[in-house]
């Protein structure tokens, strides 16, 4: 097992401010628009810089949606900023109609998903928003795993003409991915190579995952660990060839079961190679309050979960 | 500036034919509210409106339209073909399989003057605002119109939008409201009223003037010039568009039941009797 290290944690939500100020300075026509939500998206040093090219729209999602699609005809690279839940179920025909039909170049920029928002609770909570979002014909779907990749995900789809939702979190997180690596849509990130399961992981279940390879290797598994921080379009290849190898699968992901991760990659295992294949997801329910370390124990989303699936997809296989 | 009114009134007979053919050639779409704003397109698109139908998507320095109430897109395909964008004998295509010109406007198929998708109200006047404020931006001084159903105006987005354009000065942006008082279940009193329109308007901030006749030619375009020497003034400008449901066709006005609802063989000979061909049918 790769060893992987971190000298710091940090948020998420903080890369992606990080990078949209990177990505401002890199091109001026990219713009800023935030629902009242300024400190939580981590959108004051953009503001700071480009003061004239952020728009505060106020507690108003569906007009930041179509404000940011008008924006694009004048040739801007709007990104919008709220919590995940407010920027996909709560807009949901805004952005098909006037983004995703429409094909124009905005990045959703959304922070707080999934389970680790935390205290706030159900309402704050979205398990949807993957399934949400890749459902949509041309929409990219994107979910980093640590600052840096956020960072250089914000940056990349700054410079990737057409929709995109790029989804983040809260909580402060290990941050291992290494501040140089270039961020390539679509393409899979290899973690570890193993050769007795693939373990496929997005989001904060990528460190999870490689916790998990760790206890992995002291039972004698060898883990393939796989950082998809692209659920769509997915890299197909690369999960095909993992597999093709291993024989059997495990996904990991801070989504309802239905509709995310899991479901993208079963479906290209069901039609080119059917492998045993296990979730660790929340299991089609509404989240609650607690801290976000309580909450991924008591909905199954840390390391020992991705152990005993791994074990089981072994057991499973032929 | 001249205005030949006359020119410009054959131009809108011409477009409610064809109206009215594309919606009996498909038996779909929506004739009564395309009817009631045909004066307005041509006027905008034949007079008040510096724009090129060569087209490309960011329309610089051009002023821009944006048509919320996508449902009365014959009006919109119509004027667009008769300005230019694309060839007439399209308007043959409307609603029928493998057609650029789609139920409700779309940039989806690539037709020539449509910017965005709209179909499924009260986006219409954020996407306006997007476009203005970009235009803000880029130090063009091109204008943007935004048309909108009155009946529209019961989706809450509108008034997101409402709110923000006089907060934000937003003063290159002249929206408009088909003020025909009906929709698909009845009349807008009936279904939800729509109460003093003027007044909720001029309270979030708006600058607005009414249009008493909007199936007058003159007076639409006296409407529309006005509204463009009140831009640049910190405010943004809404027009209150009074028209006729059908106007133009003796049996669709007066009633909401031409909203969308076809004419079989003998309403069309009836409604082409009463408008006579002037720039040459697709």
């Amino acid at each position: 097992m790769k060893k992987y290290t971190f000298t710091e944690s940090k948020d998420t939500r903080s890369g992606f401010g990080a990078g949209l100020l990177e990505a401002g300075k890199q091109n001026e026509n990219v713009v800023a628009l935030c629902a009242d939500l300024i400190g939580s998206l981590k959108m004051d040093a953009f503001i700071k810089e480009f003061p004239e090219r952020f728009f505060q729209i106020g507690i108003a999602e569906a007009n930041m949606m179509g404000i940011a699609a008008g924006l694009t005809i004048g040739g801007k690279i709007p990104f919008t900023g709220t919590f995940a839940e407010f920027s996909t179920a709560r807009v949901y025909d805004q952005i098909r109609q006037s983004i995703a039909y429409s094909n124009k170049n905005v990045k959703i920029a959304a922070s707080h998903a999934g389970l680790t928002l935390g205290e706030d609770g159900a309402t704050h909570q979205t398990l949807e928003d993957i399934g949400l979002m890749k459902m949509l014909p041309g929409m990219v779907v994107i979910n980093p795993c640590d600052f840096n990749q956020t960072k250089a995900a914000t940056i990349a789809v700054a410079k990737y003409e057409g929709p995109v939702y790029l989804r983040f979190g809260r909580p402060v997180v290990p941050n291992f991915t290494p501040a140089d690596q270039t961020f390539e849509i679509g393409k899979a990130v290899m973690l570890n190579e193993g050769k007795d399961v693939t373990i496929i992981a997005t989001g904060h279940l990528v460190w999870e995952a490689i916790q998990a390879g760790e206890e992995l290797e002291k039972l004698g598994i060898d883990a393939e660990i796989i950082n998809i921080h692209t659920i769509k379009p997915l890299d197909e290849e690369a999960i095909l060839a993992s597999v093709k190898k291993t024989g059997c699968v495990v996904t990991a992901e801070e989504h309802n079961r239905l509709g995310g991760l899991g479901d993208s990659v079963a479906q290209v295992l069901a039609k080119h190679l059917p492998s045993p294949q296990e979730y660790v997801a929340v299991d089609d329910s509404f989240g609650e309050s607690g801290t976000p370390a309580q909450l991924m124990e008591k909905y199954g989303l840390k390391a020992a979960n991705i152990v005993a699936a791994a074990q089981k997809a072994i057991n499973r296989k032929k | 500036m001249s205005v030949d009114i006359n020119k410009l009134e054959q131009t809108a007979t011409q477009v409610r034919r064809d109206i009215v053919r594309m919606v009996h050639g498909c038996q779909s779409g929506h004739p009564g509210g395309s009817l009631g704003c045909a004066d307005y397109f041509v006027a905008l698109y034949f007079h008040a409106m510096k724009h090129d139908p060569s087209f490309n998507m960011k329309g610089t320095d051009e002023d821009l339209f944006f048509l919320s109430n996508g449902h009365i897109s014959p009006v919109f395909y119509s004027t667009l073909a008769r300005a230019g964008y694309f060839p007439v004998s399209e308007l043959a295509t409307f609603r029928k399989i493998n057609t650029r010109l789609q139920g409700h406007p779309t940039t989806h198929e690539g037709l020539p003057g449509i910017r965005i998708a709209s179909g499924s109200l009260g986006q219409g006047l954020s996407a306006g605002i997007g476009a203005a404020q970009a235009k803000k931006l880029n130090k063009d001084n091109g204008l943007v119109f935004v048309l909108m159903g009155d009946g529209e105006l019961q989706e809450g987005q509108v008034w997101e939008a409402a709110m923000y354009a006089p907060h934000n000065k937003v003063d290159n942006l002249i929206a408009a409201v088909d003020y025909n008082g009906a929709q698909i279940d009845g009349s807008t009193e009936h279904v939800l009223s729509l109460g003093n329109l003027r007044a909720k308007w001029e309270a979030f901030g708006w600058d607005v003037l009414e249009v008493e006749k909007g199936n007058d030619m003159a007076a639409v375009v006296a409407g529309i010039e006005e509204a463009k020497s009140r831009t640049g003034k910190g405010l943004p400008i809404m027009i209150l568009l009074h028209t006729e449901m059908g106007s133009g066709v003796d049996f669709m006005m007066g009633t909401h039941k031409w909203h969308g609802v076809a004419p079989n063989d003998d309403q069309l000979a009836s409604a082409l009797n009463q408008l006579p061909e002037t720039l040459g049918d697709y």
